[in-house]
């Protein structure tokens, strides 16, 4: 095995780390401030896919195509917020389960409706197409890298915001303090509902990218959901820096999982039963990884 | 010199720089109530806690009938006998004040891994569940869901549970807090009585009831006891007339 | 009001019981497979409902153990119709009640370490372990090819039982009405007992539990290790009813779907299950009927409910909970 293959891997690992880590920051934000579980995230991350590939194919610009994804995910996220969310806050986490299950069955079905089955493919924009040159030899995808770029300045305008800002400072105090909010003056409706359309917006985000990197289609957002739900469980719900390094270590794990396991395997059985038995433990392995991470702290690495 | 039924030796707990339990010796004899007064914030919850088990101490050792707890939960230590009452009343609230007292007859009773038979047809978890909430006064309103009874109706109906556990200590976190000056009265009555069945170790604020009831009182401050013995030399006590009664007065 | 819950389970069953009766008499053996696939649904959710409604424990999981018994019955079958033994030598079967039994000991024994870890957690992390569990093992079977990966297992035949011809939608059908009778037999029995006054006191306030003297944590593991092991049997069920074990039966979706069914009929109800698997497959089979994308209705019909209509339809129907 080469030096410049396990780079490579690697570096797919971080891509698929930061990733999620778009997706587990809104999440992990949304039940920081409004204790809040939503399903629905998933949802978000497909609308951004769907309106970045509408958008770039009808202006034949991925930019403008990614402007449209943090705008549509946004408004759709403080839609959401306003006519149903707002309702939830109060309830208990069974019927959060519910009803942001009965929103991804809307927005799912919906969007069957108005644009089919058939996936929709978006374009890498022209300046990013190309590879970049490893040590090593071989050669990544300049695009994957710059993904990874994206999220990590997005990691670091998070910290930023929530740790240097007026909004952060009011952030920080609804996790903290429902009450106190509401003692400063601080409109907690609106707070809310920009802390959602935010997560949301981080969610479409990430739909746009990947969506470049595969097919868009309807559906697409829920495996991505359910591995941020094992990013924040692992980092420690409502814990921004928890969600990094759950992204991070899931993103790594599993794609280092699905390439080494197999190979290691076959030092010790046949070739045709490693590569089974390998690719099926590898699928199994964040969530091997996440229950022993429970096991020993049930309320994950960076507990609130 | 009887065996004390709980014994307390150098407890120790922080949370983080601060030092709730600073070195608590405390034992409660046969018969007797011990009170546990200290201003707010004195650390007597956080000490009640630890000794029922919901909170591990950092160290020292807390012996209950001459047994060492350490290890033991919650659980563990009501079943050999430990009942306690909360500061906040804590009952199923969806259950009637009965079944909430039959919870505890059960628990006496054995395990609860007993899967077909109906407990409200069962005499042996009714009738003792009945008797206790007679003893406490609550027979009328036995059908009733815990969330529909009144603040002091509660705080009885918790006194009951512990008392359906055949309970070989009480502690009593601020059973009259929020009680009217009428069921302060009955309930400090009550409680003078009850000292025969088991001893109770009582954190109580209201002085009066204190005065009244207890046959030995400690003071605890800043998670200290800083005086501790019969009530009139408490009451004397220059000290506690200081940290705690004159501030009160 | 006291009264009226029994006389609508009554209904609810005799209701569930005319469907196949009247689908004989008019020539329309097809609802004899819905009402089928009500029976089966609504077994999966009251074993769910002895978790979450009585113990609350809202499992976002029970899928696992739908699929396991479905796929219980398919390699089971599988190999006793190739003639290849499992291992060691063991034959397969296409006996019901061996397949039954060892769907429901699977359950049993894959639900306890399971359960034992995520019931060291509580609220939204116990809602997560359990989804992910379950994506466990669905990625798992997927990714496994000797038992079918993503195309799933098909039964040859539908396994047979002593002395009832269930390769016949009527007996089939009845079969599975009786199993579910007994499991809401069960339930019942369960939650009038002492395990059921602890499974439901640690719901309300697992302090007060404790303070008693009765740990939470095994009463809960309990009652999720039973729980799982009737939807496992559910889930034999149904893929004898489909004569195929999908992955689909693992999925998320249906962990979701069997949380619908006990929140549409009334949570923690004897027949909460049984109204919403009825109310469900109604929707299914209505909606679906005028429109491919029912879903999107199903959505908002659960919206309303969840967010206005809190008890469901026995909510509806029979007034609210009643406790002794």
């Amino acid at each position: 095995m080469s030096t410049a293959l396990l780079i490579e891997q690697l570096l797919n690992g971080l891509q698929l780390g930061v990733m999620l880590f778009l997706m587990a920051a809104g999440l992990t934000l949304i039940f920081g401030v409004m204790g809040l579980i939503n399903l629905a995230h998933g949802s978000l991350y497909m609308i951004g896919a769907f309106a970045c590939a509408i958008v770039a194919s009808a202006t034949g610009s991925f930019w403008i195509g990614l402007i449209a994804s943090l705008v549509a995910a946004a408004a759709a996220g403080a839609i959401m917020e306003v006519l149903v969310i707002r309702r939830l806050y109060e309830r208990d986490h069974l019927d959060q389960v519910l009803a942001t299950f009965a929103l991804i069955l809307i927005f799912s079905e919906g969007s069957r409706w108005l644009f089919g089955s058939f996936a929709l493919y978006l374009d890498i924009p022209p300046l990013l197409q190309g590879a970049v040159p490893l040590p090593g030899g071989g050669q990544y995808q300049l695009y994957r890298l710059a993904v990874i770029g994206v999220g990590i300045s997005v990691a670091v305008g998070l910290h930023v915001l929530i740790s240097r800002t007026r909004l952060g400072m009011r952030i920080r105090a609804g996790e903290s303090d429902r009450e106190m909010i509401a003692a400063l003056g601080i409109d907690i409706q609106t707070l809310y509902t920009v802390v959602f359309a935010l997560g949301a917006a981080l969610a479409g985000l990430a739909g746009a990218l990947v969506g470049a990197l595969q097919s868009v289609q309807v559906g697409m957002g829920e495996p991505v959901l359910i591995l941020a739900f094992v990013v924040i469980v692992i980092g420690g719900i409502g814990s921004i820096k928890g969600a990094l390094v759950g992204a991070i270590l899931v993103g790594t794990i599993d794609t280092m999982g699905r390439f080494l396991l197999p190979k290691t395997l076959a030092l010790i059985l046949p070739a045709s039963q490693a590569g089974m038995i390998g690719a099926a433990l590898a699928s199994m392995l964040i969530y091997i990884v996440m229950a022993l991470i429970l096991a020993f702290r049930p309320r994950g690495l960076f507990a609130a | 010199m009887v065996e004390p039924v709980l014994e307390i030796r150098d407890l120790r707990k922080n949370f983080g720089a601060l030092k709730v339990t600073d070195g608590v010796n405390l034992d409660l004899r046969p018969g007797e109530i011990h009170a546990l007064i200290g201003p707010n914030g004195a650390g007597k919850s956080t000490l009640i806690h630890q000794i029922s088990g919901s909170i591990r101490q950092d160290s020292g050792t807390i012996r209950f009938l001459g047994q060492d707890m350490a290890g033991l939960g919650m659980a563990a230590r009501a079943s050999l006998g430990l009942g306690r009452s909360f500061q906040i009343s804590s009952l199923a609230p969806e259950f009637s004040a009965l079944r909430n007292v039959m919870l505890a007859v059960q628990a006496r009773q054995g395990p609860s891994f007993r899967f077909f038979r109906p407990v409200m047809a069962d005499k042996s978890l009714t009738d003792p569940a009945m008797a206790m909430l007679e003893r406490v006064g609550l027979a009328a309103r036995s059908n009733l869901p815990a969330a529909e009874l009144s603040h002091g109706e509660r705080r009885q109906l918790e006194i009951a549970i512990a008392l359906a556990l055949g309970s070989k200590a009480f502690l009593f976190d601020e059973p009259m807090a929020g009680m009217g000056p009428e069921g302060s009265r009955s309930l400090t009555k009550f409680l003078g009585g009850l000292r025969r069945e088991a001893p109770i170790l009582l954190v109580e604020h209201d002085m009066d009831a204190v005065f009244a009831l207890a046959d030995r009182i400690s003071v605890l401050v800043y998670g200290r006891i800083i005086a501790s013995g019969k009530v009139d030399d408490i009451r004397n006590d220059p000290e506690v007339r200081r940290a705690y009664l004159g501030e009160a007065a | 009001m006291a009264a009226r819950e029994p006389t609508v389970n009554t209904l609810l069953a005799l209701l569930l019981m005319a469907v196949p009766l009247v689908a004989l008499a008019i020539g329309e053996p097809f609802y004899i497979t819905l009402a089928t696939r009500i029976a089966i649904l609504a077994l999966a959710a009251v074993g769910l409902n002895i978790a979450l409604g009585l113990g609350g424990l809202v499992s976002f999981g029970h899928a696992a153990f739908f699929g396991l018994g479905g796929y219980v019955a398919a390699i089971l079958a599988t190999h006793a119709f190739n003639g290849e033994p499992l291992f060691l030598g063991i034959p397969g079967t296409t006996s019901m009640p061996v397949i039954w039994f060892v769907a429901i000991a699977i359950c049993a024994l894959i639900a306890l370490p399971i359960g034992a870890i995520s019931l060291r957690t509580a609220g939204v992390y116990f809602i997560m372990i359990t989804l992910a569990f379950a994506q466990m093992i669905y990625y798992f079977a997927i990714s496994w090819p000797a038992y079918g990966g993503e195309d799933g297992l098909s039964l040859y035949v539908r396994n047979s039982l002593p002395l009832v011809n269930t390769a016949k939608p009527l007996p089939f059908f009845l079969v599975c009405y009786a199993l579910l009778m007994l499991a809401l037999a069960l339930f019942w029995l369960i939650r009038g007992s002492r395990f059921g006054a602890a499974l439901q006191a640690a719901r309300q306030n697992a302090t007060r539990l404790s303070a008693v003297g009765i740990a939470p944590f095994n009463i809960n593991l309990a009652a999720f290790v039973m729980s799982a092991m009737m939807t496992g049997l559910a889930g034999a069920l149904f893929a004898d009813l489909n004569r195929f074990a999908s992955p689909s039966m693992l999925s998320w979706h249906m962990s979701g779907e069997l949380i619908v069914l006990i929140i549409l009929g009334g949570k923690g109800r004897l027949f909460g299950p049984v109204a919403g698997a009825m109310l469900y497959v109604f929707f299914e089979y209505a909606l679906g009927g005028i429109t491919e994308r029912w879903q999107f209705f199903l959505g908002l019909i659960l919206l309303g409910v969840v967010l206005f209509a809190r008890g469901g339809l026995l909510g509806l129907l029979a007034g609210k909970v009643q406790h002794g």
